[in-house]
């Protein structure tokens, strides 16, 4: 239950930087584990690439994407309120973030991306 | 699950079922009232009502009634508001009003807030004109259109209701953080072409409790009553003192 001064586009803006940035804090160490296989153990490598082809991997790797763009577009949306001229269109930058966010994460998921 | 207590006096006229906190620093709880409805009714005449009729020991603060002094903000229905200015109906929620005191301020009795924590903020912050010259030296001419100029007149209105500091999250997770009206009130001096305190003044918001704490929620000015934008400000105290550090002002 959100409180309800909290009910508004830039409070949720600040939660979800927080905790997409919580979250990809815990998934590169594993990112990295993943890639260091390719010099550790290239077998069990290509049998975790197969494994990420199915559906429901792939669904799961898009919130990956969207918490990564979404951080992403986050942080410039931040460093640009803080570094440049205050524009009043705070909550637009805030929207337009997020729908780039979420441009990305069903780019991902349509453009049939496969890793070889 | 709160103690409530229930008052019931109107009869069969329409009425609207009025939620008020009620004690003081050592706890209190929810009383029930049914305040009847009237055209234009705002929230300060709901609580006016509640007082005149069913509670008079109930304690509030109000003055002018109108938007201007600032004093008679509330916690309704779980947000902050004016009460003044607040029209009943566009607040109601399931046909209930729920009123309680001020958040982040300690609270006297009832629906009245210690304000004193609010105001230090503002003296913490540098808060006060420091003035450049004496009575005996004329004033300098200031064109209206200046980009200072500007900054200063958006951040100047404010009527210090504590409305921006009940609704920040980070005045209730970090008590001694000074809080958007104070850092509205430093950013309007700062930009201020006759003050000289700007030195000492950008320490006090530059400080371990000062702008940099402020994580841009923005819930000062989406609750601001008179449209102010104190998320603005602190952004704009925040390149002030970068800009100082570049040029090793401080």
């Amino acid at each position: 239950m959100i409180a309800p001064h909290r009910r508004h586009g830039l409070w949720l803006a600040f939660i979800v930087h927080r905790l997409s940035g919580i979250a990809l804090a815990l998934f590169l160490p594993v990112h990295f584990w993943v890639l260091s296989l390719a010099l550790t153990d290239p077998a069990a490598l290509d049998g975790f690439l197969q494994w990420t082809h199915r559906p429901l991997v792939r669904i799961a790797e898009m919130g990956l994407v969207f918490l990564l763009s979404v951080h992403l577009f986050g942080g410039l949306r931040l460093m640009a309120l803080e570094w440049l001229p205050w524009s009043a269109r705070q909550k637009t930058m805030a929207a337009l973030a997020t729908a780039g966010s979420v441009f990305m994460a069903l780019w991902f998921l349509l453009s049939g991306y496969r890793m070889a | 699950m709160e103690a409530q207590a229930e008052h019931v006096t109107t009869g069969d006229e329409a009425s609207v079922h009025v939620r008020v906190w009620r004690g003081d620093s050592g706890g209190g709880q929810w009383h029930i009232y049914r305040v009847p409805v009237r055209r234009n009714q705002t929230v300060l005449d709901v609580v006016t009502w509640i007082q005149q009729n069913p509670a008079p020991d109930l304690a509030y603060r109000f003055a002018c009634r109108v938007g201007v002094c600032g004093s008679c903000a509330m916690t309704v229905n779980g947000e902050p508001r004016w009460t003044c200015r607040t029209h009943v109906n566009r607040v109601l929620r399931d046909g209930q009003l729920s009123i309680a005191p001020l958040r982040n301020l300690p609270v006297v009795r009832d629906l009245v807030c210690d304000m004193t924590p609010f105001f230090d903020r503002w003296s913490e912050a540098g808060g006060g004109f420091v003035p450049g010259i004496d009575r005996h030296r004329p004033l300098p001419a200031i064109a209206p259109d200046t980009l200072a100029r500007r900054a200063a007149d958006a951040a100047i209105e404010c009527i210090n209701c504590a409305v921006c500091y009940a609704a920040c999250d980070v005045v209730a997770w970090k008590r001694d953080f000074l809080g958007p009206a104070a850092l509205n009130r430093a950013w309007s001096l700062v930009n201020d072409e006759r003050d000289r305190g700007n030195r000492e003044r950008l320490r006090a918001v530059s400080g371990d409790a000062g702008c940099h704490n402020c994580h841009s929620q923005q819930n000062c000015t989406q609750y601001c009553p008179n449209l102010l934008d104190p998320a603005g400000s602190i952004a704009g105290l925040k390149r002030t003192v970068m800009r100082a550090v570049l040029k090793g002002e401080f």
